[in-house]
């Protein structure tokens, strides 16, 4: 099949032909030529957004409610700049996203002409690839490279760089292009010496721990991992990027791991035997200081991406392959094991951890003046809202209470910024979400800090109809860095009260947006509130939680120091058995 | 630290130095020497590039590198089983009085004078890193005007292609 049509109409055909329904983004000059063709098209969806890097989020929070790879447009300079804190965020969380900008005219390229950056070096260190286009026979072809990129392999964001004449000019537009990428080539089957070799060091463990990351979601192989769980009996953590993964609910699940993990999963990894990593990258906010990272365990690290093997932790037993597969493999090859008598025996590990769990349990402290406490917030949402909803956290505070007083027992049920840490990712990725998950309920979990940040998309979810909720979790403060000035900066609070228990007022402002807004500041009002907010389907909803500004993430290590260190509330540690 | 030498190949298109050198930066590894150029195919570029890195950081840089989608292919190569060069180029001062010493050490280094002026003469020496570190030692007495030099290339021995595998790799995409 081929056709002569321009660069923009080839541009918007390729998208169409590899499944793109919608795309979030904001015209301008360089990127004109492309959206006139995208007004006639019967298939995508354009999703006129208020602020580029709402586009860029929004791509991201689609891509992970739907699995598909989130599209983002935006014109040459600004519009592509504003782009580049999305990308960031969704090269560091493996997010497939593809990121489409105009570029000036090839001839002027490197002129400083008007609206021009080099946005394909800017996000050189940022994306998985990147391509800068300047013939329009290029166009089609590029597109399907950049989808086949962002999608397969390790995911993550890749971004078309379109000069404005490659868009004007006519090509020969012909389907499916041939790939030409000799140089790309992801490793999915995992190497079987491998897979038996931790199937032994399975079995011959005493203290093993299942540490979960955000590959295993991505690889679809959230069943996989509870048969491999099931059968072998071993203790569960999941990361901040794998909650729900694993049903919180289930009884060998002990948590999240990490600065604010509950003490039981920290102290499982501390005191294991053996980890078994899957598709997860001991990241600092997980290990603490690495050279006190689990002392004793012998590491097995699945990964897609073999950079990441013993990148920061020495892996025993480097396993390179897509997690679905790996954890099949190693489900058969356990099974091996145990046909030919060998199990572990983890009785005296669980009586360790089960006392863990049940001597310091996820809590928090209510206030005696009658003012709201955060942690109830989340936890009447989880029971009012149930497991089936989308969960889109943004960075800090309401993220971590989120991510351990809201029960996730759903795959992907949880979407946040973790690895950028992105203040302002809720309000935008919970609007995608919502885009790729229509009947699915979405509320966004925001911060006052957070939601003055991107709140103006808002105004695109109420034309396009969109009705995310959002609950604002208002302490009127930075509160994470409120909470470090705390603990940290002997309570000096240098800038972080924002003072927004008055000022915006949101639930104004949330009428303003054309959203309905409700306040609530009292623990008994919190149950009506939400279900109020469950009430109300055509239009979004913005809930002002105003809580007290002391309520403090626990447990927390502190910064820089070992995992042996948690601390379950101010001045209060752990007591660990010594003789294991 | 040591020094170890990678022969990347890498597919020939605009902007593939610069994906290579950033990576480089910011990863916090440091590049010692850098040369690229074309191959016996057009297809193929062929960077040659000393790091100055431990064992296991070498492992990540190489890892990290692989996942440049414009890499195709990257061998460390030994120095033992290998045949590594420099060129140089220097100009060192040399009147009537000083230009037969310094063309006898030309003559020892087994170099090439390539231009000649009154008072000076330039001279074109190629080999490993050790041998021209050395004749800059043996001509600096008679004083070295200017010098430049290229990164290091480096070919394996025998009768082995590293590219071979990597040019059926692009014909099979084409």
């Amino acid at each position: 099949m081929t056709e002569q049509m321009t660069g923009a109409q080839a541009l918007v055909r390729a998208l169409e032909n590899v499944g793109v329904d919608t795309v979030f983004g904001i015209p301008g000059g360089a990127i004109l030529p492309a959206y006139d063709p995208l007004y006639d098209s019967t298939k995508v969806r354009h999703v006129l957004v208020r602020h580029e890097q709402g586009a860029g989020h929004a791509a991201e929070g689609y891509a992970q409610a739907t699995g598909r790879v989130g599209v983002c447009m935006a014109t040459s300079g600004p519009g592509a700049t504003n782009l580049v804190t999305p990308i960031a965020d969704a090269y560091m969380d493996s997010v497939p996203i593809v990121a489409i900008t105009g570029q000036v005219p090839s001839a002027m390229i490197g002129t400083d002409a008007f609206q021009e950056a080099d946005i394909s070096g800017i996000t050189m260190p940022i994306t998985k690839h990147n391509f800068l286009v300047t013939n329009p026979d290029d166009i089609a072809r590029t597109i399907a490279e950049a989808f086949h990129i962002a999608s397969t392999g390790r995911p993550g964001p890749v971004l078309v760089d379109i000069a404005k004449d490659a868009l004007q000019a006519q090509t020969t537009f012909s389907w499916p292009p041939q790939l030409q990428l000799p140089g790309y080539r992801p490793v999915t089957k995992p190497h079987s010496k491998q897979i038996r070799e931790a199937a032994r060091l399975i079995v011959e463990s005493k203290r093993p721990v299942l540490y979960v990351g955000g590959g295993v979601h991505k690889a679809r192989a959230a069943a996989e991992l509870r048969r491999l769980a099931e059968m072998t009996g071993i203790p569960v953590v999941t990361t901040l990027m794998a909650r729900g993964t694993f049903p919180d609910s289930h009884p060998q699940h002990l948590g999240m791991p990490g600065m604010h993990g509950t003490v039981a999963a920290v102290g499982a990894l501390q005191r294991s035997d053996l980890i078994i990593a899957l598709g997860t990258r001991f990241d600092d906010r997980v290990t603490g200081k690495l050279s006190t990272f689990a002392p004793h365990a012998k590491v097995v690290h699945a990964d897609i991406d073999p950079a990441e093997i013993s990148k920061n932790r020495h892996a025993d037993v480097p396993i390179v392959g897509d997690c679905r597969e790996v954890i099949s493999d190693l489900i058969a090859a356990v099974q091996n094991e145990f046909d030919a008598g060998r199990r572990g025996d983890y009785e005296a590990w669980w009586k360790v951890l089960n006392h863990y769990r049940e001597t310091y349990p996820l809590g928090y402290k209510e206030f005696d003046d009658g003012s709201l406490a955060p942690q109830y917030v989340m936890q009447r949402m989880s029971a009012i809202v149930g497991p089936d909803a989308l969960y889109v956290a943004g960075v800090g505070q309401h993220q971590m209470w989120a991510a351990h007083f809201i029960s996730h027992e759903r795959p992907g049920s949880f979407i946040n910024s973790g690895g950028a840490g992105t203040m302002g990712f809720a309000v935008p990725a919970a609007m995608g979400a919502k885009v790729g998950r229509p009947d699915t309920v979405v509320w966004a979990i925001d911060g006052d800090g957070c939601f003055q940040m991107t709140n103006q998309e808002l105004a695109t979810c109420t034309i396009e109809n969109i009705p995310i909720k959002v609950a604002v979790i208002n302490n009127g403060n930075l509160g994470m860095v409120r909470q470090w000035q705390t603990l940290f900066y002997d309570e000096r609070y240098s800038n972080t009260n924002l003072h927004s228990h008055r000022i915006p007022d949101f639930v104004r402002l949330a009428e303003a947006y054309g959203c309905v807004g409700l306040r609530c500041d009292r623990p008994e009002d919190v149950d009506a509130t939400i279900e109020k907010a469950m009430e109300i389907n055509d239009v979004p909803v913005v809930v002002d939680f105003v809580v007290h500004q002391d309520a403090m993430v626990w447990p927390m290590v502190p910064p820089g120091t070992s995992n042996d260190d948690i601390k379950v509330a101010r001045d209060m540690a752990p007591v660990w058995d010594t003789d294991d | 630290m040591s020094k170890h030498t990678l022969s990347v190949l890498v597919e020939n298109r605009p902007g593939v130095l610069a994906r290579v050198a950033s990576l480089f930066s910011r990863r916090g590894f440091n590049i010692h020497s850098l040369a690229v150029g074309p191959t016996e195919h057009d297809e193929i570029s062929r960077m040659t590039i000393v790091v100055n890195v431990e064992d296991q950081p070498l492992e990540q840089v190489t890892k990290q590198l692989n996942k440049l989608v414009n890499v195709l292919k990257i061998v460390e190569l030994d120095p033992a089983q290998s045949v590594q060069r420099e060129l140089m180029l220097i100009k060192v001062r040399a009147d009537a009085e000083s230009r037969s010493h310094v063309l006898e050490l030309v003559q020892l280094f087994r170099a090439r004078c390539v231009d000649v002026a009154p008072d000076a003469v330039t001279i074109e020496v190629t080999g490993t890193a050790d041998k021209l570190d050395a004749f800059i030692r043996v001509l600096e007495p008679f004083g070295i005007k200017e010098l430049v030099q290229s990164g290091m290339v480096a070919i394996g021995r025998g009768s082995r292609s590293i590219t071979d595998r990597s040019l059926r790799a692009l014909d099979r995409s084409a």
